[in-house]
């Protein structure tokens, strides 16, 4: 089962994914993120699926982070390609000078000038210096602006409220918790395409790397600390995440489904799992938390209030300290 | 009384890790039977193993690099078919057994490739470079020998007995604890790391001391040669950034073997200290791993253009400047630690920043070929390879620089074709530069150039063949270390990823074939001169080999490329001595023989192995043995003995009128 969902959501052969996204995303409101992005994205866009036909016949889907399908995801990978851009600004001349001058003066060509001694010029000197150093002030300046309007941590803007989820890292499999909802899901996220996604991040057993490809960069999940990622995606789609950290013998099996869908389907989806027959409760989840892989999607009506942050004070209080009262939720229900 | 070494330690659980210990032992076994064959014992013991000459230290650190290469390359054949049959399947490998297999490819290609095959030319180089008859310390120096070749023997044993760490080679907690790493394999990883780092940094501390104290007269700082100054720079580094891996090693060892709780989850412990200390040494390693490849490019192209080295003091600033750079970006390594922006942004920067220095040299060496003459031998062939190579290299690292790009590629194979990009691309084409560069100097004799050369191509398709597919799979977002998948168009690639690790293993055959035709037709390849390149630097002023003693009189030094200065002046060949410079020649005293280094190398595998199997006695016994012969050695007064300055002439003069010949 768990194959089907890869398989799905890499090839696109069901069409919807494929269709949706090349609506999505051109009309998206991103306040933060995507000023002037429709020109570039669209030059982007036609690189990255050139990139992508070149390599392989299945089509775009299969390079989830050239063909992003988020506005988190655009704008890295956008920066990828500016700053690599600018870099050619260097990389050309190395690789001319390169081939020419091993050419043009290799000890066989006879009419090559041969100047013994010459081994300083000033001005030289100068550009060799200067140019690299313009160029990491450039992208300097890049890296200050884009890290601190691209931080995981930072509520991304949306004309609708955020979704919150949970998310804790098992061995080996993903858990999600969604606490507006009171609902728990292991293996699948689902969540409606018109909000952000607010994470909270932790893990109950080694450290794992929370990355959706499709929807951006990657976050940590460490037992005992609480981290943070903000994502959207452009439309309604499926992707496939996983742990990127390498967490044991299960880790190449530790992906899980993604789908981003309508707002009504949202709400039937999530009226589904209330009617699930099992909860998460202390046997559950025991039984969830053992080391297993391949584990199947699962629904839970409903868990044990404060589980999350019982998971995370698990590792972080002291002996028999009591629990702190669970930490307020920013942004969203 | 064993500990928990049992029987159950033998690799009889699957056919593929029995195959491997077959063949570690047989190959340990061939070398005992060869040795014995031609009864060659006393010959090794006395003239190698126990030998504190820095060039046959330099030497055996060399063929350690090159064996325990062809084992890390064998790991990456054995990862990379993997890769490409493991499509919805387990491949061939058992469970977890790629896990293993990756962690002792990155451990062995770290720490018993690339650091011994530098150590192994700053030895061998740098004492001739300035000017030197030794190394400041020579025992230490064979201290340093035995105690890295213990943890290669750790990690070569892990093999036989018992099973090697899966934790990758950064051993990460909370995995690399007990609770999630049981065996004994994390312990393995730790005490090769632990012993092979007390060796590095003696070594650190030895040519720091070397480099300051013994250059010889006339050589200032800023006359000393490229090859000095990027081994000077790593060695400081060496210095200051071992002892963190020392640290952060040891702390896990006391958690796994103690039950203490400096990194594990819970119970006051963060696995974050740990990944800061580790990556404290780790980031100044990348350039302790690199800077002397820079060096070996400086030599090489300065010599085959027949010009100096263009900008010498821009590149000795740059390399400076990287040296002090390396130490402010660790953080790079885990961006998506949920740090700050600001910290986040911070570290980006200054990553960037050694971009520059990197970037002036790489045009200092362009420069350097421009208007000269440039003689295509196969070091420089290394050389321009790694100039196109290691720039999409550093290009690609600057992309990881940038923190929202790498929370994207972070953890990809992006990830691991950047860092190829720099190892191969960068440190192991410079060391096979320098291989080939000093092998006559080393040996005697020149190596094979058309084998040499078809080494390079191979090589160089082969990496690109390689690495290349991992960028593309990167942006399909492949995470590292996976041991099967299920997306079928990952698959293409990574095929053209297990083509490119064959075409390099032609190139690892092509430089076995040149070694074994070099040395057979090594009396056409005889270097009498011991100038075979038309060198700049002093080291081509010694004999090829060398004397025991280098330089019968220490050379005065007028300027950098000494040794171009004096052919231009006509005086390098100044009779009555190519470099007497106008002194009679002394007696000259050299350091005695010592089996201690050796020896306790020994007592370092025993005490390092006996840990891991938590056998006490053998552990207290073997760490008793070190003390004493620490004490016996500080106690033999005995350890200097004198060349007559009869016997150095005559040594001399039948070198010269061979030169002449
Ligand atoms: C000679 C050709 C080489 C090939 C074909 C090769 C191949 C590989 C492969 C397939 C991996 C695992 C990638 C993954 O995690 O998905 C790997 C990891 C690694 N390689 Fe190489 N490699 C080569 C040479 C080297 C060299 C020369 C060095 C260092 C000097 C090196 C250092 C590493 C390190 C540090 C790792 C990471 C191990 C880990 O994940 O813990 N490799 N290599
Ligand atoms: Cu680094």
């Amino acid at each position: 089962m768990a194959d089907t969902i890869v398989l799905k959501a890499a090839c696109a052969s069901d069409g919807e994914s494929l269709h949706l996204q090349g609506v999505a995303g051109r009309g998206g409101a991103t306040r933060i993120l995507g000023r002037r992005r429709g020109g570039r994205r669209r030059l982007a866009d036609a690189l990255g699926l050139c990139a992508a036909l070149a390599l392989s016949g299945c089509g775009r889907d299969q390079l989830p982070v050239i063909a992003a399908r988020g506005p988190i995801a655009l704008a890295e990978r956008n920066l990828l390609f500016t700053a690599a851009a600018v870099m050619l600004i260097v990389v050309i001349p190395v690789f001319v000078m390169a081939f020419w001058f091993t050419w043009r003066y290799r000890a066989s060509h006879p009419k090559a000038p041969y100047k013994p001694h010459w081994s300083y010029d000033w001005r030289i000197d100068m550009i060799v210096w200067l140019v690299p150093a313009a160029i990491v002030i450039a992208l300097g300046y890049l890296v200050w602006t884009k890290t601190h309007r691209l931080d995981p941590y930072r509520p991304l803007v949306a004309s609708r409220l955020p979704l919150r989820v949970d998310v804790v890292a098992e061995d080996w499999k993903w858990l999600f918790i969604y606490p507006g909802q009171k609902i728990a899901v292991a293996n699948e996220l689902v969540f409606p395409a018109d909000r952000p996604l607010s994470l909270r991040l932790t893990s109950d057993t080694v450290m794992n790397s929370f990355y959706i490809p499709g929807l951006g960069g990657q976050i940590y999940a460490m037992a005992g600390m609480q981290t943070r990622l903000h994502l959207r995606a452009d439309g309604p789609g499926s992707f496939v995440g996983r742990n990127t950290q390498y967490s044991g013998i299960g880790f190449p099996d530790q992906y899980f489904a993604v789908h981003a869908v309508s707002a009504a389907s949202f709400r039937a989806w999530v009226a589904r799992v209330k009617h699930a027959p099992k909860t998460l409760d202390a046997a559950a989840y025991a039984a969830l938390a053992k080391p297993s892989t391949r584990f199947p999607v699962t629904y839970y009506s409903a868990y044990e209030p404060g589980l999350f942050d019982r998971i995370l004070h698990k590792y972080t209080a002291r002996m028999r300290a009591p629990v702190p009262p669970p930490a307020p939720h920013p942004g969203g229900n | 009384m064993l500990g928990r070494l049992t029987l159950h330690a033998l690799p009889f659980y699957s056919l593929i890790a029995l195959g491997g210990a077959l063949v570690t032992v047989l190959a340990g076994l061939a070398v005992l039977g060869v040795v014995a064959w031609f009864g060659a014992w006393r010959y090794l013991w006395q003239e190698w193993l126990t030998s504190v000459d820095h060039k046959r230290i330099g030497m055996m650190y060399i063929i350690m690099a090159l064996v325990m290469l062809l084992r890390g390359f064998v790991d990456a054949i054995m990862m990379r078919t993997q890769q490409a049959v493991a499509l919805n399947s387990q491949g061939y490998l058992p469970p977890g057994h790629f896990d293993q297999v990756f962690s002792s490819h990155g451990t062995i290609m770290i720490f018993f490739v690339a650091m011994p095959f530098l150590t192994g030319l700053i030895n061998i180089v740098v004492p001739q470079q300035i000017g030197a008859r030794d190394v400041a310390f020579p025992f230490m120096n064979s201290l340093s020998l035995g105690l890295t070749a213990a943890g290669a023997g750790l990690v070569l044993i892990s093999l036989v007995l018992g099973k090697f760490s899966a934790a990758g080679w950064t051993a990460y907690p909370p995995y690399s604890e007990l609770k999630f790493s049981p065996g004994v394999g994390v312990d393995y990883w730790i005490w090769a790391v632990l012993i092979s780092g007390v060796g590095s940094t003696l070594t650190g501390i030895n040519f720091v001391v070397t480099i300051v104290a013994r250059r010889a007269p006339g050589m200032h700082l800023m006359r000393m040669p490229l090859f000095t100054w990027t081994a000077f720079c790593t060695v400081i580094l060496m210095v200051f950034a071992f002892p963190a891996l020392t640290v952060a090693s040891a702390l896990l060892g006391l958690d796994r073997t103690l039950g203490m709780h400096f990194f594990t989850n819970g119970h006051g412990g963060d696995m974050m200290n740990y990944i800061n200390m580790f990556w404290m040494w780790g980031h100044p390693e990348v350039y302790i791993v690199v800077l002397p490849s820079f060096g070996v490019y400086s030599e090489v192209v300065a010599t085959f253009s027949g010009k100096p080295l263009f900008g010498y003091k821009s590149v000795v600033f740059a390399t400076m400047a990287i040296a002090l750079l390396s130490f402010m970006v660790w953080l790079h390594h885990f961006f998506t630690m949920g740090a700050s922006a600001n910290v986040n942004a911070f570290f980006g920067i200054t990553t960037m920043i050694i971009a520059v220095p990197t970037g002036v040299k790489i045009f200092n060496w362009l420069l350097t070929m421009y208007r000269g003459r440039i003689r295509m031998v196969a070091a420089m062939y290394w050389t321009v390879g790694f100039i196109v190579t290691f720039t999409i290299g550093g290009m690609t690292g600057v992309l990881l620089a940038i923190a929202p790009v790498d929370y994207l590629m972070h953890n990809t194979t992006f990830l691991v074709a950047h860092f190829h990009n720099m190892l191969i691309g960068g440190a192991l084409f410079g060391y096979f530069a320098g291989y080939q560069y000093w092998f006559p100097k080393a040996t005697g004799f020149r190596l094979d150039e058309t084998w040499g050369k078809r080494a390079f191509w191979a090589w160089f398709v082969g990496f690109y063949l390689a690495f290349m597919p991992l960028y593309v799979l990167g942006f399909m977002g492949m995470p590292r270390r996976l041991e099967r998948y299920y997306v079928p168009s990952w698959q293409p690639l990574l095929l053209v990823a297990e083509l490119g690790a064959l075409t390099i293993l032609t190139g690892i055959i092509c430089q076995i074939i040149q070694l074994v035709v070099s040395v057979r037709n090594r009396a056409a390849l005889r270097d009498t001169t011991g100038d075979p390149w038309d060198g700049r630097t002093l080291e081509w002023m010694t004999a090829s080999p060398p004397a025991a003693y280098n330089f019968a009189v220490l050379p005065h030094v007028h300027g950098v490329d000494e040794l171009a200065l004096r052919k231009e002046s006509g005086s390098h060949m100044n009779p009555p001595g190519i470099y007497h410079d106008l002194e009679p020649c002394r007696d000259i005293v050299v350091p005695n023989n010592t089996g201690a280094g050796p020896l306790i190398g020994a007592l370092a595998f025993g005490l390092g192995f006996a840990m891991v199997w938590y056998i006490w006695w053998l552990a207290i016994l073997a760490g008793l043995g070190i003390w004493g012969l620490l004490v016996m050695r500080s106690f033999d007064d005995n350890d200097l003995h004198v060349i007559p300055a009869a016997e150095v002439e005559r040594t001399e003069t039948g070198r010269l009128s061979a030169a002449a010949r």
